[in-house]
């Protein structure tokens, strides 16, 4: 499982990373969509792999940590997924007024590198 | 030593008047200072209940907590010579505030100037009360904020803007300067606490880093105090307010480096570097200053200069390290102060009733303002040192110090001769000051017609000069208490011997006053009728301090640009590139000292179908980059494929929670991007189809090629290298055991965000609401680009269809376009609703929550706008977000503050059990208000950005022309 979850962040980190150096605005969000789905991966990976066990105790007073799944990565990566929502509707509106008002939708406002 | 929370209110009141000024109506001056007043006032009284504490010696404390683990205190302290500087600047000020009452025009935004003003006097009392030199440096990087507003406050206008700038650069530069200056004290003395300072002057001097945080601390005092070469900026700050130049150039500002040069001197005098270099720019500023004030025109820089000139009188005297001396700067601090304070004020009075401060235009005032005329006499007067005045005092101490201090060097032997060449000029000066204004011929051609100014305009110099006479004529029963007092706070142990009186019997100190005082008068009457033809003073003029000042500045900024077009770039793709590229290779170093090796752990099972996920994730991935540029709806899809494929690793992986979120924020981003593709440009094709890609295209895209799959390999050997390692012990085991016996929820991420970690949450659903209201505020604004504007070509062509067909009217496909699935999403509304309340409500035990329960219930009312249309939900559904944005902060801030008032820190939860019947128990806790509030803000931000998106769709028709006036998009998808 390792392997491949390794191996699904690096294709992800890569294919964001290349959208990344694109010119156009659009390409640059989905780069950003992938690289946060790549790094909310890692982080939740930074707990290590745990399969069926959701931190979701029992009422007891009596609780065994090693039975669960780390809750602290996915606390961090839920707000992150809220976060990278807010910043994606952000960069999209900004997108959207600048190209608005240059005519372009290079990311640098005008047309440079293609 | 006592704790007194007195001097914390003290040094507050100032702040919190300037505070309410702020918030006045500009046309409030006399609120706005009779407020000023009143608080300089209680300031003042609230030190003098200490007076009989400090006149006992007694050092009163006060230490507020703030980071006591590192050593970093709030910390106040009031001993007799800092009770003497607070006073002298809370007074004086009292007295500025006054009279600006009266000096300040009714059509100038007076409230602002008494918020600079009170601003400015507490951080002026936050200096000299410090009991921490940090704190210190903090409050004097203050002065000089405020300073720059005060002296740039008539800022239309260009010689305020430059002197404001001149000035805040100056001391902003010895700001920096006294502040490593003081990180090198406080390392030496073991301490930033001043006591333990001033106790360690011994260690202090002996250490080799004495020099260097010497040098540092006096190039803050120097730049401060206008002592040469500093002391340019001080004649330009006179475009400043007078009353401001009366506060600034008297008591407070240059009085600043001077308060700091007496407080450390215990610690710091005594050693030949302190000797040389504090006397030396002393004795330079003393008769620079003095000889350039005789050849001033314009009454306010004579003031200038003669204060830079008073300034390095008092520098000098504390340079020559004997414990007479200082008394005699201490006293000459306080005599200047006030009959400076007064001559400008005097000054300014001639301004407002004028018109003008030029020397050379006023004549023979004293008839036309005689009570004005004799108060700036004896000001003056004292200024020039003429007995039975403050100034004759101080200076003939001065004198007396100048003759004493005879080692030998080259400094003491021309000392006695410039100190009585010095006070000519400035008897010189004063004469020139007093006789070219009131004496002389009426004057002709004043812009306005001189008269008397009002009484109350005139008390602040009444009591000023006042003041003067007393010290002058009875100073041992006056000021000789107080100046005790606060010379032996300074002294201590070392405090000398010292009587206060007018005469002394005919010593040599009394000659060269006499010969100063004769030999000013005679070159006045000799050359005085001259000096209005001089243009700039002789000698020193050619200095140009400000000139040299400028082109420094111009070679500071022209090396700065030149370095950024060297090294910076706007361009976001290289800039991007830099930053990726320079993370690999820190990533790498430690790899290549190290070495790469995979952890000590076995894998786990590799499970077959989670690698058939991620082969098609991972293809999904790929092909969403490949597609984006030319197909951008391939590209969404794609990315949406891959998105899935983390939503189910997150439920694979025991995140329920993430994967449940992580699914319904995915719906919502592809919604807002699947919004935006109708406003993008069509993608023109390569315009190297046809022939060869250039090379250096070419090259580039390898390169980027390159980059993005180190970056993806290194991430994916990272992880694993990571995920083969054991978990170090974490605090999440302290999350797990707490989670129900102290946070009342048996969802452990859900109780991290609402409880134990509810402050981040706090903040991120703030950075939320702001992120929702930029967008809303950027698209009130947006104007599309002309070839979006055009209706869809799919609403084109229906309407080509209607119109085409006899029995159909235009709108009508557009109108049952969707008809079945749109029935079906509107009746789904009410059912999501309910799905995202029952997320919110078991959120605290099982999988959901506020943030999910909140995307969940925007998503039923998105599916309302795809369904029905921008207009139909318009109509029909009043959702107002910024009020669910504004209710959810509310909720969720005032459940913090709901612990505080129950006594416990901000955000603490409270949690019990409810029953309901049928329903069961159900948990109750103010973590869920708090979760409400998420909920609230979430579903707020979430629909304001859609709406503000969607709404677009509407308006964008009418930017062209109204294409077709009578049935304006009914089912248009927004």
């Amino acid at each position: 499982m390792e392997i491949v979850l390794s191996l699904a962040i690096g294709v992800l980190t890569a294919s964001g990373l290349w959208l990344l150096f694109r010119p156009r605005t659009f390409q640059v969000i989905l780069g950003l969509a992938l690289l946060s789905y790549a790094v909310n991966l890692f982080i939740i990976a930074s707990g290590r792999l745990r399969l069926d066990a959701p931190p979701i105790i029992g009422k007891s007073a009596e609780v065994d940590p090693s039975a669960f799944a780390d809750p602290l990565p996915q606390a961090l990566v839920l707000t992150a997924i809220v976060i990278s929502f807010a910043t994606t509707a952000l960069l999209l509106v900004v997108l959207l007024a600048s190209r608005g008002l240059t005519g372009t939708d290079h990311v640098d406002g005008e047309d440079g590198e293609l | 030593m006592q704790n007194s929370p007195l001097l914390l209110i003290a040094l507050a009141l100032p702040f919190l008047g300037s505070l309410i000024a702020a918030f006045l109506p500009s046309r409030a001056r006399n609120a706005a200072s009779s407020i000023a007043g009143l608080l300089a006032v209680a300031s003042a009284l609230l030190l003098a209940t200490h007076f009989q504490n400090v006149l006992n010696g007694e050092k009163l404390r006060y230490l507020g907590e703030w980071l006591p683990s590192l050593g970093l205190n709030f910390s106040l302290r009031l001993d007799g010579f800092t009770w003497m500087f607070a006073t002298m600047v809370l007074g004086i000020g009292a007295l500025v505030i006054l009279y600006a009452r009266y000096y300040m025009s009714p059509q100038d935004p007076v409230p602002r100037f008494f918020a600079f003003l009170q601003a400015f006097m507490g951080s002026m009392l936050g200096v000299v009360l410090s009991g921490n030199l940090i704190q210190l440096a903090f409050f004097w990087e203050l002065t000089s904020i405020f300073s720059f507003l005060l002296i740039g406050y008539w800022h239309h206008n260009q010689g305020a803007r430059d002197g404001a700038r001149m000035a805040f650069i100056v001391t902003g530069f010895g700001g920096v300067c006294l502040l490593v200056g003081i990180l090198l004290l406080g390392r030496i003395a073991g301490s930033y606490d001043v006591d333990t300072v001033l106790q360690s002057g011994a260690i202090i001097r002996a250490h080799d880093a004495y020099v260097p945080a010497l040098i540092f601390i006096l190039l803050g005092a120097f730049t401060k105090s206008a002592q040469f070469p500093f002391h340019f900026w001080l004649p330009h700050a006179m475009a400043a307010p007078t009353p401001v130049s009366a506060y600034l150039h008297s008591a407070t500002m240059v009085k600043a480096g001077i308060f700091l040069m007496i407080l450390l001197w215990p610690a710091l005098a005594g050693t030949t570097e302190w000797y040389v270099i504090v006397t030396s720019a002393g004795l330079a500023t003393l008769v620079i200053g003095a000889w350039v004030a005789i050849f001033q025109q314009d009454m306010k820089g004579l003031l200038a200069y003669s204060t830079i000139s008073h300034l390095g009188l008092i520098t000098l005297l504390l340079g020559l390290s004997s414990p007479l001396a200082c008394v005699a700067a201490i006293f000459h601090t306080m005599n200047h102060a006030t009959f400076k304070a007064s001559l400008f004020m005097a000054t300014g009075i001639i301004d407002h009733e004028t018109g003008t401060r030029d020397l050379r235009l006023l004549s023979g005032l004293a008839r036309y303002m005689p009570i004005t005329a004799t108060l700036a006499m004896v000001a003056a007067a004292a200024m020039a040192g003429v007995p039975l005045l403050n100034g004759f005092i101080s200076k003939e101490m001065f004198l007396a110090e100048a003759l004493d201090a005879q080692s030998g060097t080259l400094i003491d032997l021309i000392l006695p001769v410039a100190a009585t060449i010095a006070s000519g000029f400035s008897v010189f000066y004063s004469i020139r000051f007093i006789h070219q204004t009131f004496f002389g011929p009426p004057p002709t051609n004043l812009p306005r017609q001189p008269h008397e100014a009002p009484h109350w305009m005139r008390l602040p110099i009444e009591i000023l000069v006042i003041a003067c006479l007393l010290v002058g004529i009875l100073p041992a029963i006056t000021i000789g208490p107080v100046l005790r007092m606060a010379a032996h706070s300074v002294l201590g142990d070392q405090m000398p011997e010292f009587s206060l009186a007018i005469w002394h019997g005919f010593n040599a100190p009394l000659v060269m006053s006499l010969m100063a005082l004769a030999g000013g008068a005679l070159a006045y009457k000799k050359f005085g009728a001259r000096l209005n033809a001089v243009e700039e003073s002789p000698i020193v003029g050619r200095l140009k301090a400000r000139r040299t000042f400028e082109a420094v500045l111009a070679a500071v900024v022209d090396a700065a640009r030149a370095l950024h077009s060297v090294t910076g770039t706007a361009k976001l793709q290289t800039q991007l590139r830099l930053l990726i590229a320079t993370a690999l290779c820190m990533a790498l170093t430690p790899f290549l000292f190290m070495g790469y090796s995979r952890g000590p752990e076995p894998d786990t099972l590799i499970d077959p179908i989670f690698a058939l996920l991620w082969v098609i994730g991972g293809l999904c991935a790929i092909g969403a980059a490949w597609q984006a540029k030319f197909h951008r709806l391939v590209a969404l899809i794609l990315l949406g494929g891959s998105g899935l494929a983390t939503c189910i690793s997150f439920i694979w992986l025991s995140a329920p929670d993430l994967g449940l979120t992580q699914l319904l924020v995915e719906v919502v981003t592809l919604v807002l991007l699947l919004l935006s593709l109708r406003w993008l440009p069509q993608r023109k094709p390569e315009i190297w189809l046809q022939e060869r890609i250039p090379a250096s295209v070419r090259l580039r895209r390898s390169g980027d090629l390159l980059l993005a799959i180190l970056g993806g390999l290194g991430m994916a050997l990272l992880s694993y290298a990571m995920m083969t390692r054991p978990i170090p012990p974490t605090i999440s085991d302290y999350f797990l055991d707490n989670a129900y016996s102290g946070g009342g929820g048996t969802n452990v991420v859900n109780v991290i965000l609402v409880d134990f970690r509810s402050f981040d949450t706090l903040g991120e659903i703030t950075v939320l609401s702001i992120v929702a209201l930029t967008i809303f505020t950027l698209l009130r604004r947006f104007r599309p680009a002309p070839e979006s504007v055009e209706r869809p070509h799919q609403q084109r062509r229906q309407s080509k269809f209607d119109e085409e067909q006899e029995h159909r009217s235009e709108g009508d496909t557009l109108e049952h376009y969707l008809f079945v699935p749109r029935i079906i999403m509107q009746w789904m509304f009410p059912i999501i609703i309910t799905l995202a309340l029952y997320l919110l409500i078991r959120g605290h035990d099982l999988p959901g929550g506020g943030f999910a329960a909140g995307i969940t219930a925007s998503i039923a009312i998105l599916l309302l706008y795809m369904a029905g249309g921008t207009r139909w939900v318009e109509a029909r559904l009043n959702v107002q977000p910024i009020r669910w944005i504004s209710l959810g902060l509310l909720s969720a801030a005032l459940t913090g503050v709901g612990a505080i008032v129950a006594g416990f820190p901000f955000l603490t939860t409270y949690f019990n059990y409810l029953t309901v019947p049928i329903i069961g128990d159900i948990p109750i806790a103010s973590a869920l208000i708090f979760d409400i509030g998420v909920f609230a803000v979430v579903v707020g931000t979430t629909v304001l950005m859609l709406i503000a998106i969607a709404h677009q769709s509407i308006r964008s028709p009418r930017a062209k022309k109204p294409v077709e006036p009578s049935n304006p998009a009914k089912g248009e998808a927004g």
